[in-house]
């Protein structure tokens, strides 16, 4: 028992756009032919000249880096997601070292804006787990305020357990869920 | 995203004979359920023409099919019957009906009135007892007939089990689509049987934890989206839905008072859950707890003075009873693991939960004062019980195991009759319509 009649509509609208599509060329004139191509003149290009330089010493090349300010310098920098233990909210010691970082950076980058969502896993149900997750989203905006950053700079949500980061079913994968991920919301580059 | 229109459905009273007294012949408890299905036999309606034979086998179809989900009847296949000469206005022969062992017999005739409405004249009989139980009829829009034929099953069962019906109702449901890291969530409803599904939201941002009000015009529900959670009140009729305002925090977890006039939630505030009420006529919010802990899914009692809720004050997550006020807050779970998600019965004797221990996941209930605690259920990940309205029949649902895509389910609170409901696609968040009017 399929649900629902999206899938008639889709298809309604598919045709009908069909149509359309083929009315509109119905209705533009033919374009111009194009006007004939003279034959190509042959031709003899004179031999290039000798380049008697000293070959070019080496340069190193290596790619600058992201953008100062950007996401994906906070990203790679700082780092945007701290993780939790099971059904704790405590930020972990790996973690502080991450959102040290992240203050750092805010600090340096003051007019970013940055909302703290909370996340869970799976092994808990929907209601508690946003409680859960806004336990966290509020524990790292905590220890941010109290690392000098603006609490008028950070909002907070959780997501409970409604977008999971990894959708294996390993006690890694678990851990990984369980998280607080710091998104740049206004004032970053890309 | 049709409006949902309810239908009323004209009951004329009992129509031809006395009424006998309940056959009560289906004997259930809570504690055991049913050893035996009752066979009954549901003989298809008679009609003066084609057309209103077509519907009167139908009908008789969607009965049976009602009478056996609830586990408690056993429908005899009509190619046993042996009496096909039934007339409603006649007493069956009794005899031909015990051959086949029916317990009870429902007939009927469907008559298409000269309006095109639907009109089913129906008797039950105690077969062995050789009288009439019930006879009733019931008049609808020709394209109501389903709804007609949940009616007579509801009256079947209750004649035959004392307790009421659930039949003519319907659920709401998140309809789960897309990848599990990026899910769409839609608000979805079907009539209780499966019949009639549609979507009543577009999937554009993420809806959780549907619950209809006690009249069963509306829906309040969850809506979460990249920057805010709040909570909603969708009416089915006109489609219209409010915002039960911004608190400046996150808003979840929404319920109805049973009469309708409040919704109690829980509202996050720098990384602490409380629970509210709010009046919906005057919108004056009260908060409920003050706790430093997660408060949160409140659920009421049937006489609209207490509130069960899910509580980590006591260090892990426990079910919790206390009045309106939040004064005598008492701890009411006291067996091992987590205890999330308490539902009250419409009826008030039990509090449906999901119970988390040892890696599964269990729905189980108990008696409001923690008393008499069942496990109902097992699995990788069961959840969000929500009650049919005759507090009978709880719908869940199941993951089977990780990665299994969610599915619902319902079990009767004997923990028998677990099977899957009428839906075959992944869906959450199940909520119960009271019997429709």
């Amino acid at each position: 028992m399929s649900p629902i009649t999206s899938s008639n509509g889709l298809k309604f609208a598919a045709a009908f756009g069909a149509v359309a599509a083929l009315s509109a060329c119905a209705s533009h004139p033919k374009p111009p032919e194009p006007a004939p191509v003279a034959s190509t003149p042959s031709y003899n290009p004179p031999p290039p000249p000798v380049d008697n330089r000293p070959p070019p010493r080496e340069v190193a090349v290596a790619p600058t880096g992201p953008i100062p300010g950007s996401t994906q310098d906070f990203v790679i920098s700082a780092g945007d997601r701290v993780y939790f233990d099971y059904d704790q909210y405590a930020v972990r010691t790996d973690g502080r070292t991450v959102l040290d970082k992240q203050a750092a950076w805010l600090q340096r980058y003051a007019q970013v804006a940055v909302r703290i969502e909370g996340n869970c896993d799976e092994r808990g149900t929907r209601e508690y787990n946003f409680a859960l997750g806004a336990r966290r989203a509020d524990s790292i905006k905590a220890y941010l305020i109290d690392r000098g950053v603006s609490p008028a700079r950070i909002t907070t949500i959780s997501y409970g357990k409604e977008r999971p980061l990894d959708d294996g079913s390993s006690e890694d994968a678990m851990a990984k869920n369980r998280n607080g991920h710091t998104a740049l919301t206004s004032g970053a580059g890309n | 995203m049709r409006p949902v229109v309810y239908a009323v459905l004209a009951l004329l009273t009992v129509v031809f004979g006395a009424a006998a007294p309940a056959l009560a012949a289906v004997e259930i408890n809570v504690n055991r359920g049913v050893i035996q299905p009752l066979p009954i036999a549901v003989a298809p309606m008679t009609g003066a023409d084609a057309r209103a034979q077509g519907i009167g086998g139908d009908v008789a179809r969607v009965i049976a099919a009602d009478l056996e989900r609830s586990g408690f009847f056993k429908p005899l296949s009509p190619d046993s019957f042996i009496q096909r000469d039934l007339n409603v206005d006649d007493t069956p022969r009794f005899n031909d009906w015990k051959t086949i062992n029916a317990q009870a017999l429902v007939n009927g005739r469907a008559t298409i009135e000269p309006d095109g409405r639907l009109r089913v004249d129906f008797r039950l009989w105690d077969t062995f007892g050789e009288k009439q139980v019930l006879g009733l009829q019931f008049t609808s829009t020709g394209e109501d007939w389903r709804r007609i034929a949940h009616k007579v099953a509801d009256a079947v069962y209750k004649a035959m089990t004392g307790e009421d019906g659930y039949f003519d109702t319907r659920i709401v449901f998140v309809a789960e689509s897309g990848p599990r890291k990026s899910k769409v969530k839609r608000l979805a409803i079907m009539d209780q049987d499966g019949a009639n599904p549609s979507y009543l939201t577009e999937g554009s941002y993420l809806v959780l934890t549907p619950r209809f009000s006690p009249n069963g015009h509306q829906i309040t529900y969850m809506a979460l989206r990249a920057d805010s959670a709040r909570v909603y009140i969708l009416d089915l009729e006109t489609n219209r839905q409010e915002s039960l305002g911004n608190f400046q925090g996150m808003v979840f977890s929404p319920r109805f008072s049973p009469d309708g006039s409040k919704v109690a939630f829980s509202v996050d505030r720098n990384g602490n859950t409380d629970v509210y009420t709010m009046d919906l006529r005057s919108r004056a919010v009260t908060r409920v707890t003050t706790d430093a802990a997660i408060d949160t899914s409140p659920s009421f009692s049937p006489d609209g003075r207490q509130l069960v809720f899910n509580s980590d004050r006591g260090g892990s997550p426990q079910l919790y009873v206390m009045n309106l006020d939040g004064s005598g807050v008492h701890r009411i779970s006291f067996g091992q693991g987590r205890y999330t998600t308490p539902v009250w019965s419409p009826k008030g004797d039990f509090i449906a939960f999901t119970r988390q221990q040892g890696g599964e996941f269990h729905i189980g209930v108990m008696k409001p004062d923690g008393s008499d605690e069942r496990t109902l259920t097992t699995s990788y990940l069961d959840e969000s019980p929500a009650w049919a309205p005759n507090g009978r029949v709880l719908i869940f649902s199941r993951e089977a195991g990780h990665g299994s895509p969610p599915r619902l389910y319902t079990v009767d609170i004997s923990g028998q009759n677990l099977r899957p409901a009428p839906y075959n696609l992944p869906a959450t968040d199940p909520t119960w319509s009271p019997l429709l009017k």
